[in-house]
């Protein structure tokens, strides 16, 4: 019962620390995560062969996976990895890692 | 169920306090945002299990998390072949669990040897319990010994070993192949797929074929595969054998490995016996052991099956496999990068379900793999995953992935990076 009466109490504190579009947000930083294995965790990226992700604007980030994708950029890797991401993903993606400090 | 749930919340809650008193980095570990909202308990501290632990604390600050692992350090897979081949040390691919503990993962060193569903219980074999609300397994791959004749003894698997667990097998090995005289014969077995890592074995002929070349050059590299032909980057690594290892590497498809002598190291295949200097035998593999007592392995006997939305097994509620012990979708390897990947899908999932939400309805994964054919030179494979909610299953995008056009050493210093960024991802160094 104690147990009980705590959840209902903590039942709207946890709503109410959940952004409202919990959802929204989770789904950028869910397809960003995919991301991080070479990128670094939240695109706070290790060593400098790899361009770092946090903290870099959205419409910048967008605009170099588009290059990928289109070819006008050449990558060894990147153009492949970009054409298995919709546009609406991308953006999702890109505003997650634009909201990151860029230092760890 | 309803008395479980109540006992398992109180005595989480309490553990959750004691663990959070006794950590240095109480500040940093985030556990001040109130109350557990779950317990999670994580088997296996590989790829997937590490990765799993690491964010659902990043994602879930109010997650109480234990990770099980019997080895006290996380040893890669990935970069192991390099060991072997003399261009990397066992310290360079042997990290500590310590980031984990820094960011409030509670480890516990020890063997599972049962998981009771009903009860909600992991058991150790120290006969310690470890309650749970959901339960992460990425218990990796077991072998399949029975089906290798001559295979089923200790000492046979001491002397034939196969290194395709990193750790004491990949130093043993090194120590076979420094051993060797030169002008001797190494021979590798392939199992037919699906295997652990499907180019791994034509990297670990490239990187012992390296060291032979340096080294001992009347060596031979004879590879013996069970499949039809070079299950992964084919044309890749055929390129590999014949530009840089002409004279050193043989390579047999269609050539099954029935049983050894380990006495002799004699591999013994269908119509021909070969014996070797070093016998290096990667056995048929299924899911590991604890999936298979725990009733879990419902894909032929071998492999999980999960539901892609959530890693959540397709044979018991409440537990969520990862990595290379699930039945892969269509085009998935099994590989660390894509149990990292699983992982994420289920820490996202798994604080969703905890909460009461619903969980994202349209997962993705991808996979990068980086073969290295010399010290330098490397090769990739890539693929996205998305899930296709008709036939819910991860499906490769149409146009997306692909290979490296030739081999290069950009790429070798990109998979350096990765290895390094991936093994800060897991481990929260």
């Amino acid at each position: 019962m104690i147990q009980i009466t705590r959840l209902a109490v903590l039942g709207p504190l946890m709503a109410a620390a959940l952004p409202a579009l919990a959802q929204d947000a989770n789904l950028g930083r869910n397809l960003a995560a995919t991301c991080a294995n070479c990128h670094g965790t939240n695109g706070q990226v290790r060593g400098d062969t790899v361009k770092p992700l946090a903290g870099v604007s959205a419409d910048k980030i967008v605009a170099a996976i588009n290059d990928f994708k289109s070819g006008a950029q050449p990558a060894t890797i990147m153009h492949q990895i970009a054409k298995g991401y919709s546009d609406d993903q991308i953006k999702l993606i890109a505003r997650h890692f634009a909201a990151q400090p860029a230092k760890k | 169920m309803r008395q479980h749930s109540t006992f398992s919340r109180r005595r989480l809650l309490g553990t959750g306090l004691a663990a959070a008193a006794g950590l240095p980095f109480i500040g940093c570990a985030n556990l001040g945002g109130g109350p557990s909202i779950g317990r999670v308990v994580i088997v296996g501290g590989g790829f997937g299990g590490a990765t799993a632990a690491r964010y659902l604390r990043l994602w879930g600050s109010n997650v109480d998390v234990t990770l099980v692992e019997r080895n006290g350090s996380f040893v890669s897979c990935p970069i192991s072949n390099l060991v072997l081949g003399g261009h990397k040390q066992m310290s360079d691919i042997t990290m500590s669990y310590a980031g984990l503990e820094a960011v409030g993962v509670k480890r516990v060193q020890g063997d599972v040897t049962a998981i009771d569903p009903q009860a909600k219980e992991v058991r150790l074999a120290d006969g310690r319990k470890l309650p749970y609300d959901r339960l992460v397994l990425s218990p990796g791959i077991d072998f399949m010994f029975d089906q290798v004749g001559g295979l089923g003894t200790p000492a046979a698997q001491e002397k034939v070993l196969h290194s395709w667990k990193a750790g004491p097998q990949t130093v043993a090995l090194r120590r076979q192949l420094e051993a060797m005289p030169d002008g001797g014969v190494y021979a590798l077995t392939i199992p037919k797929a699906p295997y652990r890592c499907p180019p791994g074995p034509y990297e670990r002929a490239c990187m012992v074929a390296s060291y032979f070349k340096q080294f001992k050059p009347r060596s031979k590299v004879l590879v013996l595969d069970a499949n039809p032909e070079i299950t992964s980057k084919k044309g890749l690594f055929e390129k590999a054998f014949a530009d840089h290892y002409k004279g050193i590497v043989e390579y047999r498809p269609n050539n099954e490995l029935k049983s050894v002598d380990a006495a002799t190291n004699t591999a013994k295949l269908e119509f021909d016996d070969v014996k070797a200097d070093v016998l290096n035998v990667v056995p048929p593999q299924r899911a590991g052991d604890i999936a298979r007592t725990s009733g879990l392995l419902n894909m032929n006997n071998r492999w999980a099956g999960v539901n892609w939305l959530t890693m959540e097994s397709t044979a018991v509620p409440g537990i969520h496999v990862l990595g290379d012990a699930t039945f892969s979708a269509p085009l998935m390897p099994k590989s660390g990068h894509m149990a990292n990947q699983h992982a994420k899908v289920a820490a996202a999932a798994i604080i969703q379900i905890l909460q009461g939400q619903p969980v994202n309805a349209t997962p993705v994964v991808m996979n990068t793999c980086y073969s290295f054919v010399t010290a330098r030179d490397v090769i990739h494979v890539a693929s996205v995953h998305q899930y296709d909610i008709a036939e819910k299953i991860l499906k490769t995008v149409p146009g997306s992935g692909g290979l490296s056009p030739a081999a290069n050493q950009v790429e070798g210093r990109n998979a350096l990076s990765w290895a390094q960024n991936i093994w800060a991802d897991m481990l929260a160094t």
